[in-house]
Formats: structure tokens, sequence, C-alpha cells
């Protein structure tokens, strides 16, 4: 695939809610996942209020 | 290892389908050279990566930047093609997932070695095609219209200059039946060709940069050998979808990221 046309929206969809899921040694838990969905929507808000 | 390097996971593979040539010129999301630890006839496929932007904390913040995220993100997932592209199959790992050493790696693939296994069988030549479908805004919708009129707009007030409202109404409704219609249909089609699919959220405009709205978002699991086939279908379906006034857009192939698990929900 082309990088540059494959949107990070689309690699995120499959990164954080598909992939083999371990509680590893040092893992990202759900939680953090979820507020990185969140902080992303955040983020863009902001973007847009500049 | 010392202290201030983790393991980085990328990919499950089994053993014996390594070739020495595989992990060539691999490398991974802190630039790093990818190797395999492996273990009852499992690989996973890491990287070591600093400390200092790969723990637990590290990550957390880490991720709140979406440049960051983006970095970890893309190179994660081009180590992951890659490695599928060399494979007929490996098992992408969910970003982000760090090992303090090669024991908790391997602890890992002991511990998981027969959902991994089956996983390898059931997934092995095949790939995931992701299709998006999205409703094209019709001149005569307000913009941002997505079935909610305002509180001001239900009296009719205001609705001078407009055809009548309920034809308005009438014509609105007729297109939106004609895009749920094509929606569903062109999900049965692809779903058809598919021996599973996976329905995700809408994504968000504001976060795609796409216009119009995403009113399907699903990946299909398909076998590489049939992959012309499925693109070919999504490419008529893509032409058709302007008549009933949706866009369709195709991705792909990817690593089946969306099948690992049985169930069909990751």
């Amino acid at each position: 695939m082309d990088e540059r046309r494959l949107s990070l929206v689309d690699l995120l969809d499959r990164l954080l809610a598909g992939g083999v899921v371990i509680v590893g040694e040092v893992t990202l838990g759900v939680a953090e996942v979820e507020l990185v969905r969140i902080d992303l929507r955040a983020l863009v808000a902001s973007v847009e209020a500049l | 290892m010392t202290p201030e390097e983790l393991l980085y996971a990328y990919a499950i593979a089994r053993e014996g389908a390594l070739r020495p040539e595989t992990l060539e010129n691999l490398t991974g999301v802190a630039g790093e050279p990818v190797r395999a630890v492996p273990h009852l006839g499992l690989a996973a496929l890491v990287g070591r990566v600093p400390a200092a932007e790969f723990d637990e904390g590290a990550l957390a913040e880490g991720m709140e930047d979406l440049s960051r995220l983006e970095r970890v993100a893309r190179g994660h997932q081009r180590v992951v093609e890659e490695l599928s592209a060399a494979l007929r199959c490996v098992l992408p790992m969910r970003l982000a997932t760090v090992y303090r050493d090669e024991t908790g790696v391997r602890r890992m693939l002991a511990a998981g070695r027969m959902d991994f296994g089956a996983a390898l069988d059931r997934l092995d030549g095949r790939v995931e095609w992701g299709v998006k479908v999205y409703a094209l805004m019709e001149p005569s919708e307000p913009s941002g219209a997505s079935g909610v009129d305002g509180p001001s707009g239900a009296c009719g007030s205001d609705a001078g200059a407009k055809p009548s409202g309920r034809e308005y109404l009438r014509r609105r409704g007729a297109a939106r039946r004609a895009r749920g219609e094509g929606v569903r249909d062109i999900h049965g089609a692809l779903a058809g060709l598919a021996e599973r699919a996976r329905v995700y959220p809408p994504q968000n405009s504001r976060l795609s940069g796409a216009s119009g709205r995403n009113v399907l978002n699903a990946a299909y699991l398909v076998r590489r050998e049939r992959g012309g086939d499925f693109t070919s279908v999504v490419g008529e379906l893509a032409e058709a979808g302007p008549r009933s006034g949706l866009r369709v857009e195709l991705t792909g192939p990817w690593a089946p990221y969306s099948f690992v698990r049985e169930d069909g929900d990751g």
C-alpha cells in the first residue's frame, strides 16, 4: 500500500482495535487506548478552533 | 539488553516460515533492526527500542502527541506489511505491545500458543481489505444535514423560498432510503465474497478529512488468490455508487488485523 495515501485513521482503526492483544510485561492498557481516541478528537477540535 | 531498552513486538509467525533473508534490512519504530524470538515453533518479531520512549509512562504521553503516534503507527504497519508480504501469514500485534526482555516474550508465546497456532492456520493465505462507503452530500440538503433538523426548522416559519416542506421531506426521505439500501447491498455483496467481515464504527470526517459522511467502515477477510475478484467487484460498486448517492473507497491488502480473534470482533 502507498504509505502516503493510507490515512492515519484507517491505520488506527486496525492498530488500536485489531491485532493480537496481550497483557504483557508493559502494555498500553485498554483505558489508555480509549484515551487516545478521545484525545485525537479533542486534538482535532482544538486545531480547528485556532 | 540493558535496562534502558525494551522489546517492541510487531507480529507472531511460525518459526519454520522465517528465512534468514526475511528480516534483512527490516527496521522498526525506532529505526532498530527487527529480529525473531523463537519459542515452541512460533516466533515473535521484535525490535529493541529505548525505554525512555516506550515504557508505560512514555507511551501514555506519546500517544497523545499526534505526530509521534503517527510515526509509531506507520512504523508498526510498515514492519507488519513487509512481514506479511514475505510470509504467508503473520498475526499482527496491537499497537505498542512492549516487553521488558526475551523471557517475557517467550512467556507470552507459551501462554498463547494454542490460540496463535489456531489463528495462523485459520488466516493462512488470507488478507484483509478495507471498504468505506460515504454518503454524498445532496445539493438540496443543507450543509451538515444528517437527519436532524434544528428546532426552528420544525415549524417551517421561514421555509418560504424552498419547495413545500412535505415535498422536501419526501425527496430527502427517498434519497436516504436509496442510500441505506445501497449500503446494505454493498456490504452484502462484499461479505458474500469474503470469509468473514467486521464492521468498524464510522469514521469522523474531521479526523479522516474525507468528504461526505462515513456510513460504512468495514473489513473483509479474503483469500489472497481471490483478491482480484474482490477488488474488481469493489470497482464495479464504486462506479455504481454515485447513482445511490454513495462513494466507495478501498484500502488494502492489509495483514488480517481485524480477524486475529476467532469471534470476529478483533
